[in-house]
């Protein structure tokens, strides 16, 4: 099952939140901007503490909790993709790529967008709700 | 991010691969050889994006925008023309309404998008208004046109090509793209011709 999506862009601005279970607590818009910018640093010191030499580390990709699993693609780019789901769902690495896909069609193909702007495109969500809906949301 | 639909050819000059670093101009190649080549759909989509918005920053308004579409499309669609016209060695010349629409129907549509446009109507209230149809077109698969200009179709582009081709056939007319979803197709858009008065007098002495 998979909980929500974050899209965080390389300065570490939200520019992109849903949630698709039933039931999830709504935090503010505050909240989910302090959210991602707060894990934005983590993962900036986690990619610096890497104990071997000489290898540049792609920092933090799962954090493992009691009740959940967040998982993080970072792209070459600096677009961090942020997916929070249960801890049995088999293959989260599949899905945060293929959301990646989706971004770059129906969000960087989208001449009215702005990069590095929130992400307000129908067509977008309409195929983000079908990619998570095919993986078992 | 590698996409496996695919945009054909528009005119030979937009094919890129199929030759050896020791390339001959594009001007110098075979217009034929490149006719069932392709381009693909995500360099054709970043391409009309640019265009779109260098557009956005020169005009005012929704139509203003749309007539400037349908400008750059006027000018792929004179090209295109001629370039399947010499390719289709044995076509004849189209002198009736439908058999230039049914032209554009399929041939322009299977040389644009490999595939035929999914219909051609004729309008029921008004006897020179003709409708083609796509039930995905292709130009607009990734565009979301935010609400505020929600009266802007990007398809004015596709309007403007079949402007062009139907100018350049004298069939002069007025080619406007409008978006009408219907069930499970909640994208389709429909190029609208509006035929000038003279070619219906024509149809009227062709008869």
């Amino acid at each position: 099952m998979i909980y929500s999506l974050y899209i965080i862009n390389k300065a570490g601005g939200l520019i992109y939140q849903k949630n698709f279970s039933e039931g999830l607590k709504r935090l503010t818009a505050n909240e989910y901007l302090v959210l991602a910018g707060t894990f934005h640093s983590v993962h900036a010191i986690t990619s610096k503490i890497s104990p071997v030499r000489n290898i540049t580390s792609s920092g933090l990709e799962v954090l493992e909790a009691d009740t959940f699993k967040l998982y993080c693609y970072q792209t070459l780019t600096g677009t961090k993709f942020l997916i929070i789901a249960d801890l049995t769902h088999p293959n989260i690495d599949l899905v945060l790529r293929r959301t990646y896909d989706v971004y770059s069609d129906f969000v960087m193909k989208n001449p009215f967008y702005t990069p590095e702007m929130p992400i307000r495109s129908e067509l977008f969500d309409m195929n983000l709700a079908k990619l998570i809906k095919q993986v078992g949301g | 991010m590698a996409q496996p639909a695919r945009l054909s050819a528009m005119s030979s000059t937009t094919d890129t691969r199929h030759h050896s670093s020791k390339r001959t101009s594009i001007v110098d190649r075979n217009l034929n050889k490149t006719k069932a080549a392709e381009i693909g759909l995500s360099a054709f989509a970043f391409l009309f994006s640019e265009m779109l918005q260098y557009a956005q920053k020169r005009v005012h308004g929704i139509q203003d925008l749309e007539r400037k579409l349908n400008d750059f499309g006027y000018r792929v669609g004179t090209r295109l023309l001629e370039l399947i016209v010499w390719r289709e060695k044995n076509s004849k010349r189209e002198t009736r309404v439908i058999g230039i629409l049914s032209f554009i129907n399929t041939t322009v549509w299977k040389t644009l998008f490999g595939k035929q446009a999914d219909s051609l109507e004729k309008s029921t209230e008004n006897d020179d208004e003709y409708m083609i149809s796509d039930n995905d077109p292709l130009i607009t698969k990734f565009i979301s046109v935010p609400k505020e200009l929600s009266q802007l179709n990007c398809n004015a582009f596709l309007a403007g090509i079949v402007e062009a081709i139907l100018d350049g056939t004298q069939f002069p007319s007025r080619v406007t793209a409008h978006s009408n979803p219907i069930d499970g197709f909640p994208l389709r858009a429909t190029i609208l011709v509006k035929l000038d008065r003279e070619i219906l007098q024509r149809e009227e002495q062709l008869r």
